[in-house]
């Protein structure tokens, strides 16, 4: 008995420094991960900054009650959703006609530059796309107003309408590339026999993608876009925020939980309701990635995130 | 015959189809840099075009000369902020998932679920900014730019203990457990040499985060000699943004403002003296990009 656990410990000792080297990683987890999460009573309180985020006074549901009066939970939740639903949509189909596109490229060459260029908006910052922006649709200067549409000029930063349209635009444009060569590397993954199988059939290239293609991707199309649907109710900030360069006039149709919390807490310092839209975002954003996964789960369990 | 031309006529919609998106990635580019070294009158005149009447590389002298030194600053900032980052981002995804990635070790699991956890609850950004700026007194510092949410990715020491575990064998590691060597001698001198693709992927793709990120500097800082590129990027623009609603609304400080912020065509040169150190770098980069979108890209 004695000599088992003397055995143990001595086995234990082994893995000392394999546990230091997990102390870093684990501080920093700690605090740049779970204390904020433990932050989130904030929603529940009254917030002022010489009590701090511990010791501030309770308030109820008060802070929720101040979020739901007037349209704004409405507008951001609805607009949240709504471009999340709408980029899925399209850059799914989009990411998927070009991985096809990119496997019937025979040349290696043409195949790699076509990669590579594609994946160029994908790496540069959100201001800069900005600033993209702002050289195409500007109001003295712009390159639409100056040399298309000359004889009437359109105030971009001023019609909400169009809005909807160019941000679904940048979004796809940017996200485009990546999402396709993650289908193009599930598409050479399909066993090349089933091809040729299909080719001695007689089977046209289209019938194959119909038939063969697609199916294969199947599982792929169903985990990220349960995947996307877990990060639903979060959005990429800059492109709501910075692209429409902070318009007030677009607000309608471009304010979203992030952005709204943003501006709650750091340009009107409306810590109340700022936390409680953030503590509605985690909360839910948690539920539904945690619903998902068990749909994950059930169509491939490889890729079940947990 | 007749079928090998119908093949012929099939990849030229491939082709052709390919060409006009990678066409259309990269000509906004174009008209940005076209814009940088426009002459300012004539972008005063025609606006930004693809094709300007004169040229003139005025705005770069300006910026790398004298007057523009806060932009050279910012540049300074930005190569700081992405050489540490990721230099310190590396060493702690590669001490984390290390361990991670031996079967043997006990209570692996729990350290396992503690990273993934971060992956699916937030806290988001108000109890975060309460903590860094409350707590730990960050604005305003270089730690502001580099610790907040960059340092480590939990995604990030997840495919690297894939990695590991998928492609190092156990023997090589008790190979060298017999021989004395300590567990950090192995991690540096047999892991981390046979993980190099790994790691030049994901340091990519750090260094990347570190260099397009405004967010921290958004939040925590408040001083120009903090300011990355990126965040003189945002501010210039939305510096822009202020002045046209001022001028809509007659305010008084405008027209100063006004004269204090760069000139159209600099703003566009700025942009593209973002970008470069990017596409420079992405070329020798590329094939360890896509690899690592391949391998990991579904839970991405």
């Amino acid at each position: 008995m004695k000599q088992t656990t003397k055995k143990k410990t001595k086995k234990l000792k082994r893995y000392i420094p394999l546990y230091f080297m997990l102390i870093p990683g684990t501080i920093y987890l700690i605090i740049n991960n779970y204390i904020p999460m433990a932050g989130l009573v904030l929603a529940f309180k009254k917030f002022n900054y010489q009590d701090g985020m511990w010791k501030s006074p309770w308030n109820g549901l008060k802070n929720f009650k101040f979020l739901f009066t007037g349209n704004d939970a409405m507008i951001i939740i609805r607009n949240t959703i709504g471009y999340n639903l709408v980029f899925i949509v399209f850059g799914t189909a989009l990411a998927i006609t070009v991985a096809i596109l990119l496997n019937a490229v025979m040349s290696q060459r043409a195949k790699k530059a076509y990669q590579t260029l594609i994946l160029i908006p994908y790496l540069i910052s959100i201001v800069i796309v900005s600033y993209i922006g702002f050289a195409f649709m500007s109001q003295e200067s712009g390159f639409l107003n100056k040399s298309v549409f000359t004889e009437n000029p359109i105030q971009w930063y001023a019609t909400p309408k169009l809005w909807p349209f160019i941000l679904i635009f940048i979004h796809l444009w940017k996200n485009f590339g990546y999402n396709s060569i993650i289908y193009y590397a599930t598409i050479i993954g399909i066993d090349p026999t089933l091809f040729e199988a299909a080719e001695i059939d007689g089977a046209s290239k289209w019938q194959q993608i119909l038939h063969i293609t697609l199916p294969s991707l199947k599982t792929t199309i169903i985990t990220l876009t349960l995947l996307s649907i877990g990060r639903i109710f979060y959005s990429d900030f800059g492109l709501f925020y910075q692209v429409p360069m902070n318009s007030g006039l677009l607000l309608d149709v471009t304010n979203t939980i992030d952005t709204y919390v943003y501006r709650a807490l750091l340009t009107m310092n409306d810590v109340g309701r700022s936390s409680a839209a953030g503590f509605l975002q985690s909360i839910l954003g948690f539920i539904i990635v945690w619903l998902t996964n068990q749909l994950v789960k059930k169509v491939d369990k490889d890729n079940a995130l947990f | 015959m007749l079928k090998k031309k119908k093949f012929k006529s099939e990849s030229v919609i491939v082709h052709l189809v390919l060409i006009v998106l990678c066409v259309i990635c990269i000509v906004p580019f174009l008209l940005v840099f076209m814009s940088s070294i426009t002459e300012e009158k004539t972008l005063l005149m025609n606006g930004y075009s693809f094709f300007p009447e004169a040229y003139s590389l005025y705005s770069y002298t300006y910026i790398f000369t004298g007057n523009g030194s806060t932009i050279l600053h910012g540049y300074f900032v930005s190569f700081f902020i992405t050489i540490v980052g990721t230099a310190a981002s590396i060493v702690m995804t590669l001490l984390f998932a290390y361990p991670l990635s031996r079967k043997d070790l006990p209570a692996r699991n729990i350290f396992a679920f503690f990273v993934f956890f971060t992956m699916l609850f937030r806290g988001g950004l108000v109890p975060s900014y309460m903590m860094w700026t409350q707590i730990f007194s960050i604005k305003n510092s270089y730690a502001a730019l580099i610790i907040p949410n960059l340092l480590m990715n939990a995604f990030y020491i997840i495919m690297m203990r894939t990695y590991f575990s998928s492609t190092i064998p156990v023997e090589l590691i008790e190979a060298a457990q017999i021989d004395g060597g300590t567990e950090g001698k192995i991690l540096w001198k047999v892991i981390a040499p046979l993980s190099k693709p790994m790691i030049a992927t994901l340091g990519f793709m750090t260094a990347l985060g570190y260099w397009n990120d405004w967010m921290n500097g958004l939040y925590y800082v408040t001083k120009d000699s903090f300011y990355s590129i990126q965040n003189i990027l945002n501010r210039m623009l939305m510096d822009i943004q202020y002045l046209t609603s001022a001028a809509a609304t007659q305010m008084g400080n405008a027209a100063e403002l006004a004269a204090s912020l760069p000139s159209t065509g600099i703003r566009m040169s700025v942009a593209v003296v973002g970008l470069i150190p990017i596409l420079v770098i992405y070329p020798f980069f590329q094939k360890y990009l896509i690899k690592g979108i391949m391998i990991g890209g579904v839970k991405g």
